[in-house]
């Protein structure tokens, strides 16, 4: 079940939108993020729901996946969806409930941030998809280090996301291990209120929380042991190098950013 | 090379009296060797490992590896790069997401230029036989696979010694059986100086050289065959023998003449097909 959970993965296959150089990758999705939020119209959702297709479908990814990628975010999306839905003001009331109450406004207001945050999710996850961590790292790492000079620890920054995801999976892993020997001990899990699941789940974070302190000792012992002392002097196996394909992909954003540019001022 | 002269250790509590950990511990191991460590639970296995690439330093005496005394911090990592360690947990080690750029890990450290970390990272996977899955997340192989991918890791450093602290404990036996292989591969063909920790004694039986240690000193230092044999002593510090070991010497015990260096299953075998003739 926790294993399902395809947000932040990387699927290692073949694809255009693979061998786009991560730097430009990190920074189309950023455009992207933006342009998702000039896109407040039909036409506009439409224009990005093409193109986001496209990415996908020359991904390889498959669409099942990148839908699935957003079911964790049911609650989340729901959640918005109905604040939306009830407390926007407006004039045009369509039904009303005491202080809840529909409106036009309200309606437009939840759809929009509903497909705001299903392409905000849809856009990141294809970043993550396609472009292996350490390439994603190396890319923020890239992409970071002028600041370095004013004191970002941008290296730093890169090895931590590096090892977060790695471990990512290995502590969903564990998680599930204990909350399988917790129920073998009679506890309970799905039944009673919002907070008593809550109290439930704390059995399960002390021990997840004490392994990782375990697991970040001996990684930070395993890393001394294969000479680690930091980013300076660093040297790294894939070299980033910037090819036509990288131009064609930043032509084909500006024209994606043009379009939706267009339709925001409405021709 | 290693060299170990009076080497004294204890950890440093907080507020109970350091007690000494390992006690005097004198050892030499040439280049090329196989030796298997072997001690119960507590004896000090992993605090003497961790003296050998400078991960705890002496408090009293010295280790020498090549000539280097690990202490003298300017040489720190050129005696980490030469002497690289495997853990027991393989989940611990590996760092990248994914296997040829987790084997990378080292080389990187080390400002080895990028087509040469290449080329490294591809005879390492090879040497273990794990190329077919350098594209694949650590996550999803099997046990033996991923230890084996943390050994690659550290033959990427091209160290002439690896000592390994029970790499096969955490292991199905297919995944024990794997790594083993891959052990006795890496000293047998490549010459690598092994340092096997472990608390399995059909594995020390491989090596060429077992050395025992209990509550911190070194107690037995022989060959297999010969540390084997004092099936009493080594019952009476907690350690077991081989199993074929142990049946010819229950059956000498039962009055039977049988060889008591009885090291292999193919041994023990011949042994009792001799008697029963
Ligand atoms: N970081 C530490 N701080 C304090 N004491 C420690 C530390 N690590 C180990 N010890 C103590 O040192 C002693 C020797 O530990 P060590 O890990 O070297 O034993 P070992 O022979 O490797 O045992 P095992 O077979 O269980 O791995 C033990 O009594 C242990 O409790
Ligand atoms: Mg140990």
């Amino acid at each position: 079940m926790l294993k399902d959970i395809t947000l932040g993965q990387y699927f290692p296959l073949d694809s255009v939108i693979h061998k786009i150089d991560p730097r430009f990758k990190i920074m189309f999705t950023l455009c992207y993020i933006v342009l998702i939020f000039f896109a407040s119209s039909p036409a506009g959702y439409l224009a990005v729901g093409i193109f986001s297709f496209l990415v996908i479908k020359l991904s390889k990814v498959g669409f099942k996946v990148v839908l699935k990628s957003l079911k964790p975010l049911l609650f989340i999306l729901c959640f918005t969806a109905v604040i939306n839905l009830f407390f926007t003001g407006g004039d045009t009331i369509l039904w009303q409930w005491k202080f809840l109450k529909i409106t036009t406004d309200g309606i437009i207001n939840a759809a929009n941030m509903a497909l705001r945050l299903v392409f905000l999710v849809v856009g990141s996850s294809i970043l993550t998809y396609t472009t292996s961590p350490i390439l994603l790292t190396d890319g923020i790492e890239r992409l970071l280090s002028p600041f370095a000079k004013l004191g970002l620890p941008s290296h730093e920054l890169a090895m931590m996301m590096t090892i977060a995801l790695r471990f990512i999976p290995t502590l969903l892993e564990e998680t599930e291990k204990i909350i399988m020997a917790q129920k073998a001990r009679g506890a309970d899990f799905e039944s009673g209120n919002l907070i008593r699941r809550a109290k439930a789940l704390i059995p399960v974070l002390v021990p997840l929380f004490i392994s990782s302190f375990r697991r970040a000792d001996e990684l930070a012992t395993a890393m001394e042991c294969r000479c680690y002392r930091g980013g300076k002097g660093r040297t790294s196996l894939r070299q980033l190098r910037v090819t036509s394909l990288d131009w064609i992909a930043l032509g084909v954003m500006l024209i994606f950013a043009l379009v939706i540019i267009f339709i925001n001022l409405g021709f | 090379m290693i060299e170990v002269k009076d080497l004294v250790y204890s950890y440093i509590a907080e507020n109970s009296k350091p007690e000494e950990i390992l006690k005097n511990i004198n050892i030499s191991i040439q280049k090329g060797e196989f030796v298997a460590v072997l001690g119960h639970n507590g004896s000090g296995k992993s605090t003497f490992a961790k003296h050998l690439n400078a991960i705890l330093l002496p408090m009293g005496g010295k280790v020498y590896i090549d000539g280097i005394d690990t202490s003298r911090q300017e040489h720190l990592w050129d005696v980490r790069s030469r002497v690289g360690m495997v853990f027991q947990n393989p989940d611990n080690q590996i760092v990248a997401s994914i296997v040829e750029e987790d084997v990378a890990f080292a080389p990187e450290n080390l400002s080895v230029p990028p087509e040469e970390i290449r080329r490294r990272v591809d005879d390492a996977l090879e040497t273990v036989g794990m190329s077919e899955y350098k594209n694949h997340s650590p996550h999803m192989l099997s046990g033996g696979q991923k230890q084996r991918v943390a050994i690659a890791g550290i033959i990427a450093m091209k160290p002439d010694i690896i000592v390994m602290d029970e790499p096969t404990a955490m292991l199905d036996p297919i995944g024990r059986r794997e790594v083993m292989k891959t052990i006795e591969d890496l000293n047998s063909i490549y010459g690598i100086t092994i340092v096997l920790i472990t608390h399995n004694m059909d594995e020390a039986v491989k090596a060429k050289r077992v050395v025992v240690i209990d509550s911190g000193k070194v107690i037995i230092d022989d060959t297999p065959r010969n540390v084997f044999k004092n099936v009493e002593l080594l019952r009476q510090i907690g350690l077991d023998v081989p199993q074929a070991t142990l049946l010819a010497y229950e059956l000498r015990q039962k009055g039977f003449n049988i060889r008591d260096d009885v090291l292999t299953v193919d041994e023990c075998t011949e042994e009792i097909y001799k008697l029963c003739r």
